[in-house]
């Protein structure tokens, strides 16, 4: 007869306790469980090493022949350079706080997966070249050999790590998996190991406008576009500069919300807000994406970038820059703008032209958070709002990682909400799930290939799950957020986990609620959805979008 | 006593152990976490398994509707359906139940009576399991399409801001 599997066999056949140790473990590479090589095309634009055709799939990875002296060497060069690399090396004492607080590890269940362990990759070779313990007593001091298997096992988990920092808010000495996979990911894309999702995005930044690789022609289009879209459904329409020397205010948004709904709808909102204060802003072609994926690859990388901003505030003669909502720009903003491109003596300290206000936290950087802006409009009673105009929204709010966790952004999001839609529908999610514990979307960092989405859901589970708890408990019908990739992955992450949720951007419901003296009579939303009150006229009219 | 008393009698011992079988299906470090954490909110996955466990036994041992079948095993096996199983993993979970229910048989009567006592009732239930299981099996491809109709979405939606620039109609909401 013919051998069947039993069911308890076929259960445990991959997950009984490994006979061999997780040194010995190699990672599978499954379609939807990791990120696609980058092309040579984009390496050679940007001048970085070892372009070449690859596959991760392959079982050689083509790298380079002396590939182990450059990483040994990168590795060495870094633990001199960054402090904090050659502590978290050091002082980790597996305590375990960390074990459980990544959701790739809950929403996987690989133990690699957890920050301890996932740190151990690197430790273990850091002990064997660098430390005399690891050297002498190899792997009874938790050292091992640095080999091409380690290089596939640190390419399939250092891109499972998406860089939020939740692991560091439970370490009690801070170690930071996020400044280990950064560090990482530098040293696999010194040996030309990088992912397209990033490269290609980097790669139309640094040639174009933004991550999509549109021309200024283009975006500037779009923009026009968001403009004639707010005159049809406000009456109102927001003029808007381009280029423009002598303005107070450079703008800068994540190009997220030019190209993508639900992006865009924040993007009408920005441009509402500014129309009704009459600012006196422009947007750049040049320094037109917020976003900075030359950050998920190297800090090298990320300055090149990030020179953008001030190069293009300093060419505008403008006084200050204001960003709009984005995620892990306001980490670079916040933590490494200055001494990257610093300092920006040639602007100065902001402040608010209509209320007067400081924003002394921006002192060093020169850039304002939008969420911080509009909510001290709000606190000096400078906006006029109507929040029945977000009746239909009944919301959660998602503190993206990197506005929470890396500036400490809490409050003014949340004072905006509840000034912009009706007392009772803010409900927000459990503690552990929010503020500096708030889970990831599972998308940060590069992760939002479609070649990824399985992954990617594993990873946003534990935040679908606790969307779904006030869904389930309060009726709840959308997901607020501040952050580009955020908008872009909660749709098809919460169609997946939590049905019949929509996305949106805190900036929206701004330009939803404003109440502008010279508007039209406002029966929908910013797209097009029915206000409350509203259905029949719009049904008798078709509804539909012209 | 028949079975389905049985059954019923002993409905948390024998939901708490089909939870531990399923548990362990995980790598070893993974299991202790599971067992471990019982906030819902930290542990996401220990909690809806429990949760679509708890209510396909009781699905199983009182009347219900299909399509409530059908909702609790979707419990389970979304989250397994991309997880890092074989589809034959993902829902062999089902089968355990019967192994989980003689267990129980065994050491609660401990040698006092027979389990063949209950052999036809017994066929009876496994019958039900292969039902079960054959339900799975669509809840599971349920999941699998619908993983693809997102991953549709998704690229449809990356660039749908400049689709509606260009007039070319689409389907947001």
């Amino acid at each position: 007869m013919a051998k069947i599997p039993t069911p308890e066999e076929l259960s445990n056949i991959s997950f009984q306790p490994p006979a061999k140790g997780w040194m010995d473990t190699k990672p599978e590479f499954k379609e939807g469980c990791y990120c696609n090589a980058a092309s040579p095309k984009w390496l050679e634009w940007l001048d970085y090493p070892y372009p070449r055709n690859w596959s991760v799939r392959d079982e050689d990875w083509k790298l380079p022949a002396n590939w182990k002296e450059i990483l040994l060497e990168g590795f060495d060069e870094r633990l001199g350079r960054f402090r904090t690399l050659k502590l978290f090396m050091d002082i980790c004492v597996r305590c375990g706080a960390c074990a459980d607080k990544c959701q790739f590890f809950i929403g996987s269940g690989d133990p690699k997966n957890m920050p301890v362990l996932r740190a151990e990759l690197m430790r273990s070779i850091y002990r064997r070249y660098f430390t005399t313990a690891g050297k002498v007593l190899g792997k009874l001091a938790g050292a091992r050999p640095l080999t091409e298997d380690v290089i596939k096992e640190w390419y399939y988990y250092l891109y499972q790590c998406s860089e939020c920092r939740r692991c560091s808010v439970f370490c009690p000495y801070g170690i930071d998996m996020a400044d280990l996979t950064i560090l990482g990911r530098e040293l696999l894309s010194s040996i030309g190991l990088n992912i397209e999702w990033t490269m290609a995005s980097v790669g139309s930044c640094y040639e174009t406008v933004g991550h999509i690789g549109a021309t200024p022609q283009a975006y500037k289009d779009m923009i026009d576009f968001f403009a004639e879209e707010n005159e049809r459904v406000t009456g109102v329409y927001t003029n808007v500069t381009y280029n423009r020397k002598g303005a107070e205010i450079l703008f800068i948004v994540p190009s997220g919300d030019y190209f993508a709904d639900p992006g865009t709808f924040n993007y009408m909102g920005y441009l509402l807000l500014f129309e009704y204060l009459g600012l006196d802003y422009t947007i750049s072609t040049y320094a037109a994406e917020g976003g900075n994926f030359g950050y998920f690859m190297s800090h090298e990388m990320g300055k090149r970038l990030n020179a953008k901003f001030y190069e293009e505030a300093k060419r505008l003669g403008v006084k200050w820059i204001l960003g709009g909502e984005c995620g892990h720009m306001w980490r670079v903003c916040n933590q490494y703008m200055s001494t990257w491109n610093g300092p920006a003596d040639f602007l100065e300290e902001p402040v608010s032209p209509i209320t007067g206000t400081k924003f002394e936290n921006a002192k060093n950087h020169k850039m304002v958070h939008i969420s911080e802006f509009t909510a001290d409009l709000i606190k000096h009673g400078k906006l006029k709002l109507d929040p029945s105009r977000n009746a239909h929204i009944k919301l959660t709010y998602h503190d993206s990682c990197n506005p929470s966790r890396a500036m400490g952004l809490f409050e003014e999001p949340r004072y905006i909400i509840r000034n912009v839609v009706p007392e009772g529908n803010f409900i927000e999610m459990p503690s552990n799930t929010i503020r500096e514990k708030t889970f990831c979307c599972g998308s940060g960092s590069g992760f939002n290939g479609d070649e990824y989405l399985e992954m990617r859901f594993r990873g946003g589970f534990p935040r679908a799950n606790a969307v779904r708890y006030v869904r389930d408990k309060y009726g709840v019908n959308h997901l607020a957020c501040i952050c580009a990739i955020d908008r872009a992955v909660f749709p098809p992450l919460l169609d997946y986990w939590v049905p019949g949720m929509d996305v949106i951007g805190v900036s929206e419901m701004v330009g939803n609620a404003l109440v502008f003296p010279n508007e039209i009579e406002r029966t929908t939303d910013l797209r097009d959805r029915p206000l409350v009150g509203c259905e029949e006229a719009e049904e008798e009219e078709g509804g539909e979008i012209e | 006593m028949n079975l389905i008393d049985f059954l019923r009698e002993h409905e948390a011992a024998i939901v708490q152990r089909w939870c531990d079988l399923i548990f362990g299906t995980y790598a070893p470090e993974t299991v202790q976490f599971l067992k471990k954490v019982k906030n819902r909110f930290d542990n996401p996955v220990a909690y809806q398994t429990n949760e679509g466990v708890k209510g396909l036994y009781k699905a199983l041992i009182y009347d219900m509707e299909t399509e409530q079948l059908s909702n609790y095993l979707d419990e389970v096996i979304r989250i397994r359906a991309i997880q890092d199983f074989s589809p034959a993993q993902a829902v062999a979970f089902i089968f355990l139940i019967k192994n989980v229910v003689r267990e129980q048989l065994r050491e609660h009567f401990k040698g006092e009576v027979r389990i063949d006592q209950f052999s036809q009732e017994l066929f009876d239930f496994d019958c039900r399991i292969d039902g079960l299981a054959l339900l799975g099996f669509n809840v599971y491809m349920n999941r699998r399409e619908k993983l693809h109709k997102i991953r549709l979405e998704e690229v449809k939606n990356k660039v749908s801001g400049l689709l509606r620039r260009t007039g070319m109609s689409i389907d947001y909401h």
